[in-house]
């Protein structure tokens, strides 16, 4: 299980500092703050996931916010039903995610390509619309499902039971607002962020051992060429069910540390702008690499974080070199593109992306490497032919 | 009997939007076999050209009414709008009143300019390219879109009223014998009549002229279109023009129903596309039917009789129709063998 090549384990290793460090990291670039890193680390989490599938099998859903929702809302109820304590919460959301996952992927992956993303759009939409309406005893509709104090007063005949089964049983009693935590450490601030620093670590070094493996190995040749696949007597149905599926639970598992984090959980994050969201992340990263989703994932999160935090004041200031009527010209004009206007830069981010760099971050890093490389290097040339994205 | 009528009539309307845009969409996938995914915003233009044509009237200066008091002894300040002061008052309140069906003017040159600067600007670069790559630029396209129209219009509904002549209700069931229980406003019927003219223009301008033929024959071979000489590119600009300006109608017409809104061109790109699915990829007459058809569930399922044996059937029912058909019918109601299948 934990053999890997050296430049696998060296990836790792990497990796593995680089998250842990994230606080040092980017404290320069002002950064450095629990809620933010929290997001780095659970989008990352997320499109790790959703990179199993879309960049290993090339099939593009366009539903896995309905995933995250499914995460969030099985959290908050193992807060509100079994213990306080974070692992029930996050082992039961996979669970369930992933149960999700085989239904919605059971029946969407009997169609590929366009069909295959319009399956999956539909049930996520279904489970969207669903939380708002029918299903708001379980969700609490649009006020979103939160964890609230029990009432203890007698006086006013209001007394609840404590119902968190777990809990009881180990004799731990809430009386304010309970919040999550992990064997009683707290899940927010720095100490959350650790925690799904430390998950996130796992989630990467299983999406490696399986990128790796020889069930990878089948998945990419589904992306590859699936018409072989079939001559050659390879169903290729239960490999991509089985890659919907991890993907599924890697999403619930992001979904539960959103919950972990900041018990809240809404029906808001299961719209497929959300799904959107993912998509781009693990574009702007470089699909099919493993480093790249965390990367757009980060770079995605810090920027929304920044820009939409500028406005119109910090602009002007920043162009206060230009003379007057140029710096207001130039303050208006780039103000289109920062706070409210942030999904504008987000578009047209996503747009200079599949445009000029289909491959993501990733292939820029290679091609920069590749200008610095002498030119009869044979590495570069298969580097690069491996790296070329989904047929 | 009028229950069920009348939301038959519901439906019609509703369907009349969803078949425009489902048009378009699969027209233009069906020549270009690009997947497009800004085309709900197209509509979203559409429905801006009534708010910014109403802008456009609405520009108007101060003047000072030496005549009328305010309620503290001054002048009063009147806002006259510029029209009214060059073409005189009974033409300003002409163009007031009938300024959503004006609009159709505006917005075929307009639709028609965004239509060409998109298809040459970047569809014609993802010809080639995989679909999930045209799916992803032209979500991001449609996102810039929607963000712009944000930022210039603003983030809240700007409801736009009918012309007076249309804007009240008619009593449906007294024309046809059902009792006086059905009435419904009129404008959802001239939306209902739009709809189906502009359907029924496409189909003639495809079906009787030689141009609409170049376009089926591409439709049907792309490739052989292209070696017999005749020069599809252009062509392709032009259906594709020709599309933007269908959705961008189906928008104008739509502004008094629903007040336009900077995100119908995401909520109603996901009821399209589904439509399109649901009729078949690049079937013309499936996304007609499937247009309607879904129209017509939707408003059937939100009767509080229906909602009360299946709660929540609503807000699902397009999705629920649509799974079922992909997985009965794989290429929709009237797909055709080959398209989308390599």
């Amino acid at each position: 299980m934990f053999s890997q090549s050296r430049n696998d384990w060296l990836l790792f290793i990497g990796f593995s500092i680089a998250v842990l460090c994230a606080p040092i990291l980017m404290e320069p670039f002002g950064g450095n703050y629990p809620d933010l890193l929290q997001k780095l680390a659970i989008f990352g989490l997320f499109a790790i996931g959703f990179n199993i599938l879309f960049g290993l099998t090339g099939y593009l859903s366009f539903g896995h916010a309905a995933f995250i929702g499914v995460g969030s809302y099985v959290s908050i109820w193992s807060f509100k039903l079994l213990t306080m304590n974070a692992i029930p919460a996050v082992l039961f959301s996979v669970i369930i995610a992933g149960v999700f996952a085989f239904l919605i992927g059971y029946v969407s992956l009997r169609r590929s390509g366009i069909y295959f993303s319009i399956l999956t759009l539909a049930f996520a939409q279904m489970c969207y619309s669903l939380a708002y309406s029918v299903l708001t005893p379980i969700t609490n509709g649009e006020t979103g499902l939160q964890l609230r104090a029990l009432r203890t007063n007698p006086d006013l005949g209001l007394l609840d039971a404590d119902i968190r089964v777990l809990d009881q049983a180990l004799g731990i009693q809430e009386t304010s607002v309970p919040t999550p935590n992990f064997f009683g450490l707290q899940t927010s601030g720095y100490e959350g962020f650790y925690f799904c620093a430390v998950i996130l670590i796992v989630g990467f070094f299983i999406a490696q051992k399986i990128t790796n493996s020889n069930f990878g190995m089948m998945l990419k040749a589904i992306k590859s060429n699936q018409n072989r696949l079939n001559y050659t007597g390879i169903h290729a149905r239960p490999y991509l069910l089985a890659a919907f599926v991890i993907s599924g639970m890697y999403a619930g598992l992001a979904g539960s540390l959103m919950a972990v984090t900041d018990p809240i959980a809404g029906a808001e994050r299961m719209q497929w702008t959300a799904s959107g969201e993912v998509v781009l992340m693990t574009i702007l990263g470089g699909v099919g690499t493993l480093v790249g989703p965390v990367l757009g994932a980060g770079i995605i999160k810090y920027a929304e974080q920044k820009v939409s935090s500028w406005n119109e004041g910090i602009i002007s200031d920043f162009f206060s070199f230009l003379p007057a009527g140029l710096q207001d010209f130039t303050a208006s004009f780039v103000s289109l593109f920062v706070g409210e206007g942030w999904h504008l830069t987000l578009g047209l981010l996503f747009m200079v992306i599949v445009i000029f760099l289909p491959g993501g971050m990733m292939e820029g890093f290679r091609r920069i490497v590749g200008l610095f490389k002498r030119p009869n290097d044979n590495d570069t040339v298969s580097n690069s032919a491996t790296a070329q994205p989904a047929e | 009997m009028d229950e069920i009528f009348l939301q038959v009539l519901n439906g019609l309307d509703k369907g009349g939007a969803y078949a425009l845009i489902a048009l378009g969409l699969t027209l233009v996938f069906g020549t270009l076999g690009v997947v497009n995914f800004a085309h709900g915003t197209l509509f979203m233009l559409g429905a801006f050209c009534t708010v910014a044509l109403n802008r456009m009237l609405t520009t108007s200066y101060q003047r000072v009414n030496p005549d009328k008091t305010d309620f503290l002894g001054n002048p009063l300040k009147e806002d006259i709008p510029y029209v009214q002061d060059w073409f005189g008052a009974d033409f300003s309140a002409f163009v007031f009143d009938y300024n959503v069906p004006i609009s159709i003017l505006l917005a075929i040159v307009v639709m028609g300019l965004v239509g060409v600067i998109m298809e040459r600007g970047l569809i014609k670069h993802f010809y080639n390219r995989p679909h999930a790559d045209q799916i992803l630029v032209t979500f991001g396209l449609a996102i810039v879109m929607q963000e712009i129209v944000k930022h210039y219009f603003g983030a809240n509904p700007i409801p736009q009223n009918a012309p007076d002549i249309v804007g009240g209700a008619a009593n449906i069931g007294a024309w046809i014998g059902l009792g006086d229980n059905v009435v419904y406003p009129v404008w959802r019927l001239v939306y209902f009549a739009f709809s189906a003219t502009i359907i029924f223009s496409v189909f003639a301008f495809l079906q009787f002229t030689t141009f609409g033929m170049v376009v089926r024959a591409g439709m049907q071979d792309r490739e052989t279109v292209g070696l017999l000489g005749i020069n599809i590119e252009r062509r392709f600009t032009i259906v594709f023009a020709l599309a933007a300006i269908v959705a961008g109608l189906a928008g104008v017409m739509y502004t008094p129903i629903l007040p336009p809104d900077y995100h119908w061109g995401m909520d109603f790109l996901v009821l399209s596309f589904v439509v399109v699915v649901v009729g078949g990829m690049g079937s013309l007459g499936g996304a007609v039917l499937a247009g309607f058809m879904l129209g017509i569930l939707q408003s059937f399922a939100s009767m509080n009789q229906v909602k009360a044996i299946f709660p929540g059937i609503d807000q699902i029912i397009i999705y629920l129709v649509a799974v079922i058909i992909l997985l009965t019918l794989p290429r929709g109601l009237m797909g055709r063998k080959g398209v989308m299948e390599d």
